[in-house]
């Protein structure tokens, strides 16, 4: 009798905590779909939109991190001083443009040169990928390290090139006139293998019909490039190009090591002027509008470029 | 005038070699450019004209940058943060990879291209102060945590394609034998997809060894990694170009190692955020 009733109620609460229990399995394994993702979620959430909120409030408020001063709320002057008074953001931002328009045109264009170039079967064939993949992978910083040496005005490997060819000697990075070319070429030297193994895979999907049935008309090489090739291409490549304007708007590892936007604020972009308000003056609000205006900048390229990809040339 | 028709394709063949190396050559010259100016003594490094074939090898360079900077303890900086970054990147991101593979869960995808689109700076300014006033500045920690940003996207994004890869039925042979989701997640979708992970991994790690913005405002001196102290060295030791060629050296060659093992993934590793068709 004892034995009995001291065992049913342990009984019973078992059944309930295994009630408990299978609901809460029973939970898990319907929403799996769910859970699966969460902790992604989470850590995305936390890492990634927490800031992103927390820099959109800031770019309307004053504050100098290195001062003791609050925040103060000063709605949307920091954007007003943006859109018009202030130079030094108006010539950052023609210059970003200016960069990315003219590093990713000669990535794009050398690109798809060397894919064509490439698209046959030949013999070094995966050599050549292999050594294409290197540029993009390699520290940054150390890369920018190297090209700080190689362009070296007086001591440089470049400048004793140009000389044995007969070229008069080139600043580089050392004059305010060719800061900005001679850094978009480390750019071109790092990227212009992406946008070649994207056309070269691009390439390679191509069908063959056109080309035999352009053959039997009479086409030039020229004309199947220009009429068959581009055409084919084009969904491929500005998905390539998208991506190269996207990280070349937010360039900042090789300005940075290389001329840290000098001389003379030469190679001054968005990016390395943002940096320095933030942390160099500590001008967090200011810096903040100017993030967000950066990320509207390359929003704004990105709907052009898609746009692009759906309508004709 | 057969060997006419066989000079010109031998011609062809050679011209198209040519061309070949003539293209190739820059991307070569400046890794050869690298690795021979770290092994130059001082006075044929910063030596004019430079030397492109002759030059006497010494190992100084690399034993100048271990004397005179604290280059052991940058590396075991840089190993902690990337090793870090990529294991929490993976045990995060594969079981999101997987879920989204499999529920076809794509709006994912847009988020993680839009996520691309920020520039990194606008995370940088709320950690930052967010970091300072939890002390946590020159912290193992919030470098991983910020490094993650770039990690755990990558991750999720390449390892999709592989758990897309895993054909649907040996998933449900494993549902119908009594494994659960989570079952077939970890008996049956991971090991198949092994090679996959150790890619990603690669891919992660790279990526987090190569970051330069994140680090260069939240390492401090005693979390200092290597793309930081190189960045320094460059003030510091202005055309002492040995030492500086051997700390670049130093840095890359693992990255190129590693590139060389996972070469058929990096295109997909570096267009992620792109959404297919």
């Amino acid at each position: 009798m004892t034995h009995q009733t001291a065992a049913a109620p342990a009984a019973r609460e078992r059944l309930a905590e295994s009630g408990f229990g299978l609901k809460f399995s029973r939970f898990v394994h319907r929403n799996a779909r769910y859970i699966f993702p969460a902790p992604a979620f989470i850590v995305v959430g936390v890492i990634v939109v927490y800031p992103v909120f927390y820099t959109g409030w800031m770019s309307l408020q004053e504050w100098y991190a290195s001062s003791l001063t609050l925040p103060q709320f000063i709605g949307t002057a920091n954007y007003q001083k943006i859109i018009a008074g202030d130079p030094r953001f108006r010539e950052a931002f023609f210059r970003t443009l200016y960069f990315t328009l003219i590093a990713v045109s000669v990535e794009t264009v050398l690109g798809v040169s060397m894919a064509i170039l490439f698209n046959r079967e030949f013999w070094g064939k995966g050599l050549v990928r292999t050594l294409s993949i290197l540029p993009m992978m390699a520290t940054p910083t150390a890369i920018s390290l190297i090209f700080v040496m190689m362009y070296h005005p007086t001591l440089g490997v470049m400048n004793y090139l140009l000389t044995v060819v007969g070229l008069p000697a080139w600043t580089w990075t050392y004059s305010s006139k060719t800061a900005l070319y001679a850094i978009a070429l480390v750019d071109v030297w790092e990227w212009t293998p992406l946008i070649m193994l994207i056309a070269m895979a691009g390439l390679a999907a191509l069908p063959k019909e056109p080309y035999e049935s352009a053959k039997i008309d009479g086409a030039s090489a020229f004309q199947c490039f220009y009429l068959i090739t581009l055409p084919l291409l084009r969904p491929t490549l500005v998905v390539a190009i998208l991506f190269r304007a996207i990280d070349a708007l937010k360039t900042f590892d090789i300005i940075f090591v290389m001329t840290q936007g000098g001389p003379s604020n030469a190679s001054e972009t968005i990016n390395i002027l943002l940096f320095n308000q933030a942390f160099s003056y500590f001008n967090m609000g200011y810096a903040s509008s100017m993030a967000v205006a950066l990320f509207s900048i390359i929003l704004g390229v990105c709907l052009v470029l898609m746009k692009v990809r759906r309508v004709g040339w | 005038m057969v060997g006419t028709t066989k000079y010109r394709k031998l011609a062809k063949t050679v011209g198209f070699y040519a061309l070949v190396i003539l293209v190739m050559l820059p991307t070569a010259f400046v890794f050869y450019w690298m690795i021979t100016l770290s092994l130059k003594p001082q006075v044929e490094a910063a030596g004019f004209p430079p030397s492109f074939f002759r030059f006497s090898v010494t190992f100084k360079g690399y034993l100048y940058v271990f004397a005179k900077h604290p280059f052991l303890l940058y590396t075991w900086n840089s190993l902690v943060v990337a090793t870090g970054t990529t294991l929490l990147g993976l045990i995060v991101g594969l079981p999101a990879a997987y879920g989204i593979a499999k529920w076809r869960q794509h709006k994912f995808a847009l988020a993680i291209l839009v996520a691309r689109i920020i520039p990194g700076i606008s995370y940088l300014i709320p950690w930052y102060i967010l970091f300072r006033n939890l002390k946590m500045v020159d912290t193992y920690s919030a470098l991983i945590l910020t490094h993650l940003v770039v990690g755990l996207p990558i991750t999720i994004w390449v390892m999709v394609g592989f758990f897309e890869d895993i054909p649907p039925d040996l998933r449900e042979a494993a549902l119908i034998d009594g494994c659960t989701d989570y079952g077939a997640f970890w008996r049956v979708a991971l090991p198949l997809v092994k090679p996959g992970i150790v890619a990603t991994a690669i891919l992660a790690f790279i990526f987090s060894w190569n970051n330069f913005l994140f680090s260069v405002i939240l390492a401090g001196r005693n979390t200092r990694t290597l793309p930081i102290a190189v960045f320094n060295m460059i003030g510091y030791e202005e055309i002492n170009w040995a030492p500086l060629a051997a700390a670049a050296t130093l840095i890359t060659l693992p990255v190129i190692l590693l590139t060389l093992v996972i070469q058929r993934h990096i295109v997909t590793g570096l267009t992620f955020g792109a959404v297919k068709g």
